[in-house]
């Protein structure tokens, strides 16, 4: 019984978890609820996924209304492998949570904290599982709202206005998603991703169609900080809690990128989009500017949360590469990616953390010698950070290789020569940060300083680890991107 | 009159166009925050319009089946819009919720002295 | 004594008036306009307005803020319970046609009107919080 419901559980229970955490007042308690939701969460999650391989879709009618009337909740390999992204990333961080809440966080404001962070994750699963295309903007405002009351939770005051400017960003991106949704409405008379797709095939691809598809991609773009629509995303890492930081790092672009690649794969149907209108050239114009621009940036940055923002904005700016060159290897490195960036991302901005709750800050002046003091923890940053440079032995090369193939494949050899030299200057803001890590003199503030608390460790070191894990045996990330990816080419949703 | 007909066949759009373009051009002129989320709100409840007016029949009724009636309104628009106002209004009471916040710690909701402020600190 | 008896005695005599408006429209709403949202706002307008006249604290005596924080995750919660009953009853998530076995419809009917009470809870005491907020700010 319990199987047949599982689309649907694995919203609620983070859903209950957020509930339960807004109903304790004790920060303690509230973790212990969103640690407890979190974990059934991943179970369900796996259960499904084994669902998904062995029976193919899964369709779930919300209220027992057949679609396209009543709202589809629709899981086959790619929203399987988002989702898992993402239960993964919010269970392995909760250990994490524990300590560094209690220590960033006022005693009234944890619970509270708890309640948005289960909301983002319920949001945020939400939109990746759903058939129905407003239902994904309801989930996408469920999982936003949450995510700015968690920046506005950070230590400074700047925390709130990094929090007001992406209120301002994300809901104009929302609303954006929306205007294109109620063209699409109007055009097609439904909702459901099956149903636009099936209608849309059969549609004249006219004006109103192309305004659609403009209005989506740019109000999506939004949330996934396609570059040059970034801006709200380095400031709102940097200043969130830590916690908060390293699960919108590795899961909310993420969310935001499977429903770009859902809406061009199977709602507009990637060879409607390749039509007349450059609009896959656009993005791939943007994503190339993306990767050197914000790699450049990334380097002069002295904030290391900021710099690995910065390097957020560079990553998805390989996803979407992967995404516009529209083959199944290029999308196979894509869906990877989102696996890969997610498990680099969340080591390292846990790390980030580690060292914030040890030292009190994030610059680079003040984290001179850091890592003699605090080796695992600065030893996990550099797997991290290779993993982001793409060294062979590690998750980012897995994502490049494919990205790189994908452009043989094409006969782009330009492209892979610019996907490796983008890479080379991911090697200086890793460097420098390693540099000064490393190989500076401990200030005497910093050699008083002892390794972080073992709650702190083992997120980290988890993560790293499967950094390198599936960076030598790819084997299971990367065939359940390709199985994705073929679902996705094979317009099978 | 031909110039004039197609413009007016489709007012509903033209309202809502012209609503939309200024809500959004307040949001990125303006520097006071709660002039934003005015601008904010005028750009959110212009794709309230965008939904609900070509859910309008003319000659419809409210879709509630009857024997006598065979023209409907499109429901779906106002369900979906409803769902939409709450969004909107939950945007809107956190929006102002941190610009209250942020004028205890600023002193000011003027963006530009909020960063010169900012430029201070560092 | 301050001048202000006209809006005090109205106040007074309008606020049973309010209640009785916001639960017609609250139950109300399977036949004509309404539901729980709506009739969540009214109820909450008449407790706002007993706050503006009477001070917040005599407002918080009546509906206490601690009871209000509860009241937001608790709508919330009989609304997607009643969703999960009918999982219970080994129906979709939402499907109130579970809650009654003969007859569907009247399973709807009960479905919809406890999802209406959870979203009248809900959004009363979210729009009384909020004016809790920003009311009791600067004091």
């Amino acid at each position: 019984m319990i199987a047949h419901h599982l689309p649907v559980i694995i919203v609620l229970v983070p859903l209950f978890g957020a509930l339960l955490s807004a109903l304790t007042k004790r920060g303690a308690v509230a973790w212990g609820i969103a640690l407890i939701a979190t974990v059934l969460t991943l179970a369900a999650t796996i259960g499904l996924l084994g669902h998904v391989l062995h029976d193919g879709v899964i369709s779930y009618e919300i209220g027992g209304w057949a679609p396209p009337i009543g709202i589809e909740y629709r899981v086959d390999m790619a929203n399987a492998l988002v989702i898992l992204i993402v239960a993964t990333i919010a269970t392995v961080i909760m250990p994490y949570a524990r300590v560094s809440v209690a220590k960033e966080l006022a005693a009234d404001q944890q619970a509270w904290f708890y309640t948005m962070y289960m909301l983002c994750v319920a949001g945020l699963i939400g939109i990746a599982v759903t058939g129905d295309a407003f239902n994904a903007f309801v989930f996408l405002e469920v999982s936003s709202l949450a995510t700015y009351t968690m920046i506005a939770l950070g230590q400074s005051r700047r925390s709130l206005l990094s929090a007001y400017q992406y209120l301002i960003m994300g809901t104009i991106g929302a609303t954006f998603y929306i205007i294109g949704i109620g063209l699409l409405l109007t055009i097609t008379g439904t909702l459901n991703f099956v149903d636009l797709a099936a209608r849309i095939a059969v549609t004249p691809y006219d004006r109103a169609m192309l305004t659609a598809l403009a209005f989506i991609t740019v109000g999506i773009g939004l949330k996934l900080a396609l570059f040059p629509l970034h801006v709200w995303l380095p400031n709102a890492y940097a200043r969130a809690p830590s916690t908060g930081t390293a699960l919108l790092a590795s899961t909310a672009t993420k969310v935001a990128v499977y429903l770009l690649i859902r809406v061009y794969f199977n709602v507009f149907g990637i060879s409607n989009i390749v039509g007349d209108v450059p609009v896959l050239e656009l993005l791939l114009v943007l994503s190339i500017a993306a990767m050197f621009f914000a790699s450049f940036v990334a380097v002069f940055e002295k904030n290391v949360k900021r710099l690995l923002a910065y390097s957020s904005v560079a990553q998805v700016g390989y996803m979407i590469l992967g995404l516009s060159m529209a083959t199944s290897t290029a999308l196979t490195g894509t869906l990877v990616h989102l696996a890969n960036h997610a498990m680099m991302k969340g080591a390292a901005f846990l790390a980030i953390g580690a060292v914030s709750y040890q030292l009190g800050s994030v610059s680079l002046e003040r984290m001179k010698g850091i890592g003699r003091v605090m080796p695992v923890t600065m030893g996990c940053f550099v797997v991290a950070g290779l993993s982001l440079i793409g060294v062979p032995g590690t998750v980012g090369f897995i994502s490049k290789y494919y990205l790189v193939v994908a452009a043989f494949e094409k006969g782009w050899w330009w492209l892979a020569f610019m996907i490796v030299a983008s890479s080379l200057i991911a090697v200086f803001y890793v460097g420098r940060v390693v540099e000064v890590a490393w190989f500076a003199e401990p200030s005497k503030e910093a050699a008083k300083l002892k390794e972080a608390p073992l709650s702190l460790l083992l997120p980290t070191v988890a993560l790293a680890a499967a950094c390198v894990f599936f960076g030598v045996d790819a084997s299971l990330t990367a065939g359940l991107a390709e199985a994705a990816a073929n679902a996705l080419f094979g317009g099978s949703l | 009159m031909e110039v004039i007909q197609p413009i007016l066949a489709h007012f509903n759009h033209w309202i809502t166009i012209f609503l939309l373009v200024a809500g959004l051009y307040v949001v990125v002129a303006r520097g006071n925050m709660i002039k934003k989320l005015i601008g904010l709100s005028l750009f959110q409840t212009s794709v309230y319009l965008l939904y609900i007016s070509p859910g309008k029949i003319f000659g419809g009724t409210a879709p509630i089946i009857d024997d006598k009636i065979e023209v409907y309104s499109n429901p779906l628009p106002h369900v979906l819009i409803l769902t939409a106002i709450v969004v909107g209004v939950a945007t809107l009471a956190l929006g102002l919720g941190l610009v209250v916040r942020i004028n205890e710690v600023y002193g000011t909701i003027e963006e530009d002295e909020i960063f010169t402020q900012e430029d201070d600190e560092e | 004594m301050r001048l202000d008896v006209v809006l005090r005695v109205v106040t007074k005599l309008m606020l049973p008036f309010m209640l009785v408006f916001a639960s017609y429209v609250q139950f109300h709403g399977d036949y004509g306009p309404g539901g729980g949202f709506q009739a969540g706002v009214i109820a909450a307008a008449a407790l706002i307005l007993y706050a503006l006249m009477f001070g917040l604290s005599a407002a918080q005596r009546v509906v206490p803020t601690w009871l209000v924080e509860k009241l937001i995750p608790l709508g919330v919660m009989i609304y997607a319970g009643t969703g999960v009953v009918s999982l219970f009853l080994h129906e979709n998530f939402l499907n109130y046609s579970a809650l009654s076995h003969h007859h569907p419809v009247h399973g709807q009917e009960w479905g919809v009107f406890t999802v209406e009470v959870g979203v009248f809870v809900t959004v009363s005491s979210t729009m009384i919080a909020i004016f809790y907020a920003f009311g009791g700010r600067g004091r």
